[in-house]
């Protein structure tokens, strides 16, 4: 854990995380968190040889329940939040190129 | 005013479901009372986000007939609680204080909501709250800074901070919070209330909107630990909508709390009392010791090997959990959509760009970080391994005490804007509360003591999983035995 954050990295990263970020932004993450970054590295110190990995405090498995069928959200209450739709549908941008 | 109800009244739950009951307060004027001391003055505090009079005097007209029916009227019956705005309420603004959600109204009640209202209580309104959950102040709240009833210039905490001041300020008897890292505890420490977290699975996260799902719980803020005890009780139970809360029956906190407990072994883990503490905390919190050990109750020194690690740990899981959590918001089923794109992925982009501040913004770029190929191995499994071994630390000194008390926060409420541009220092304000997320465990924050500023502050108690009864009986033997105030002097 010894990485160094370039505002390249910065840029990488917001780009997988669909973040947009203004040329301000990419100067004031990437020194806020590398300070970060220096900070939980020191996990490494920790010897967690052969610990497994707690993902989750409760460590269930298969928590199933009956399968049966119930009256989900109706079409107007699902699409009431959207930004746009056509009163039946979720509206995208094209997704394929029309050009 | 009725003379059964002390000074500060909305303010003690206990007095007041009694004084509804004899007929001697209707809960119409219950909730009026709170309405008018919103009015008066949350323009000073800014706990909340929206308040529906209409819906809430509705509610308690409801409330009122079922009980001059002589019908049951639940456990809660015309007592109003404020919900925090991370919780979905059907038809109510949920904004989660971002502008992300600014117009985002849920279709369904979460669990709790469905509970609160078969117990009969009256939904008051919205709290204030960091951003998606994510801070220590309020600070990151998209739409407006909560300010500390004992010291406006100081912050409530948070995230859970409008809960915890709308019930310091005596707007409201009761209010649920959500605590992820702290984000009860803390601010109940800052504000001189009680606040509490469940062990993970006690509450359904049905209806929570999600942060770090390992982590998250939700639990009640009260004047006291009965208020406490009432308003868990009344939340609490299997929901088979949300997959990791667990089928257990709940016990009947609201008649136990008050039973001591014989022979109260106390863990003390003598790191906590180390460096970085505040004096006035320290000391009162070694006071609080000493009010136990003339209980009867014993002090044993615990070790948490691991302590150090959990700042660290949280931010890598939690951070990782929310990047996942919150590719949700594109733009496309709700939340803010960009006027202005070029296509598809920059629609997706430029919407979260423009709609989550900053903290939302650096949690999601460390978890996408630490999830990215070539650092997840070294960051993500690395702190679930050493959460682990967090939780082993806890499971061996649970083995030696009862419960671990401990400061709540390493300082009183620190001054608004002092730390918003020091993430790290800011994260490390949760030093105390985080193990308790990570382990799954329970904890409480109770008022121990003032400050020589006259800022409250928290003691903080931990039990093993599911010993929520334990934890509300211990810390009901401390405040039995004292007499901070219950609300701050605007409320009082």
């Amino acid at each position: 854990m010894s990485e160094r954050l370039t505002p390249q990295l910065v840029e990488r990263v917001a780009r997988l995380a669909r973040l947009k970020l203004a040329p301000d932004e990419v100067e004031r993450f990437t020194g806020q968190l590398q300070q970060v970054l220096k900070y939980v590295a020191q996990l490494d110190a920790v010897d967690s040889r052969d610990v497994e990995p707690l993902a989750h405090p409760l460590e269930l498995t298969n928590v199933l329940r009956a399968d049966e069928p119930a009256p989900g959200l109706s079409r107007e209450a699902a699409l009431a939040n959207a930004p746009r739709t056509d009163g039946r549908y979720f509206l995208v941008p094209p997704i394929l190129d029309e050009k | 005013m009725k003379s059964e109800l002390s000074g500060g009244w909305p303010a003690v739950a206990r007095d007041l479901l009694a004084a509804l009951a004899r007929g001697e307060l209707s809960s119409v004027e219950l909730t009026e009372r709170c309405l008018a001391a919103i009015d008066a003055r949350d323009g000073d505090v800014r706990a909340f986000l929206h308040v529906d009079r209409e819906s809430a005097l509705l509610q308690a007209q409801q409330a009122d007939a079922l009980r001059a029916r002589g019908e049951s009227p639940g456990p809660l019956a015309g007592v109003p609680v404020a919900i925090k705005d991370v919780i979905c309420e059907a038809g109510q603004p949920a904004t989660c204080a971002s502008r992300m959600l600014s117009n985002f109204r849920p279709p369904y009640d979460a669990h709790v909501i469905t509970k609160l209202k078969a117990a009969g209580a009256v939904l008051l309104g919205r709290t204030n709250m960091d951003e998606f959950a994510m801070g220590s102040s309020c600070e990151n709240s998209a739409f407006q800074a909560t300010r500390n009833p004992w010291d406006l210039t100081r912050t409530p905490g948070g995230s859970s901070g409008g809960s915890a001041a709308a019930v310091a300020a005596a707007m409201v008897p009761l209010s649920l919070g959500s605590d992820t890292g702290g984000s009860i505890r803390q601010p109940a420490s800052f504000c001189g209330v009680v606040g509490m977290k469940p062990t993970y699975g006690a509450v359904s996260r049905y209806g929570l909107i999600a942060y770090a799902s390992s982590l998250d719980q939700i639990g009640p803020f009260a004047t006291d630990v009965e208020g406490a005890a009432r308003l868990l009780e009344a939340i609490s139970g299997h929901d088979p909508r949300d997959s990791t809360s667990v089928r257990r029956d709940v016990p009947a906190y609201s008649r136990t709390f008050d039973q001591p407990l014989e022979g109260l072994r106390i863990g003390v883990v003598r790191e906590h009392f180390g460096e970085g503490l505040d004096a006035d905390v320290a000391s009162a919190v070694q006071a609080a010791l000493k009010v136990y050990e003339g209980l009867g109750a014993t002090l044993v020194d615990v070790a948490l090997p691991h302590q150090q690690s959990c700042v660290a740990a949280y931010y890598i899981i939690a951070s990782c959990e929310a990047s996942s959590n919150l590719a949700r918001y594109d733009g496309v089923h709700y939340g803010h959509r960009a006027e202005s794109f070029d296509g598809l992925v920059d629609m997706y982009s430029t919407s979260r760009g423009e709609a989550f501040g900053d903290e939302v913004k650096r949690r999601i770029m460390l978890g996408t970080f630490a999830l990215s190929s070539g650092y997840y191995e070294a960051y993500y499994l690395k702190a679930l391994r050493v959460r682990r071994l967090i939780q082993q630390d806890y499971q061996r000194a649970f083995e030696a005490c009862d419960v671990i008390v401990s400061p709540a926060s390493p300082t009183p409420a620190f001054a608004l804007g002092s730390l918003i541009d020091d993430p790290l220092a800011m994260y490390l304000m949760d030093i105390y509360t985080i193990g308790a997320n990570l382990a799954g465990i329970p904890g409480i924050s109770l008022p121990c003591g003032m400050t020589s500023a006259a800022l409250p502050v928290g003691l903080q108690l931990l039990a093993p999983a599911f010993e929520e009864e334990r934890l509300l009986r211990a810390a009901r033997m401390y405040e039995r035995e004292t007499n901070w105030p219950r609300v701050a002097p605007c409320g009082a």
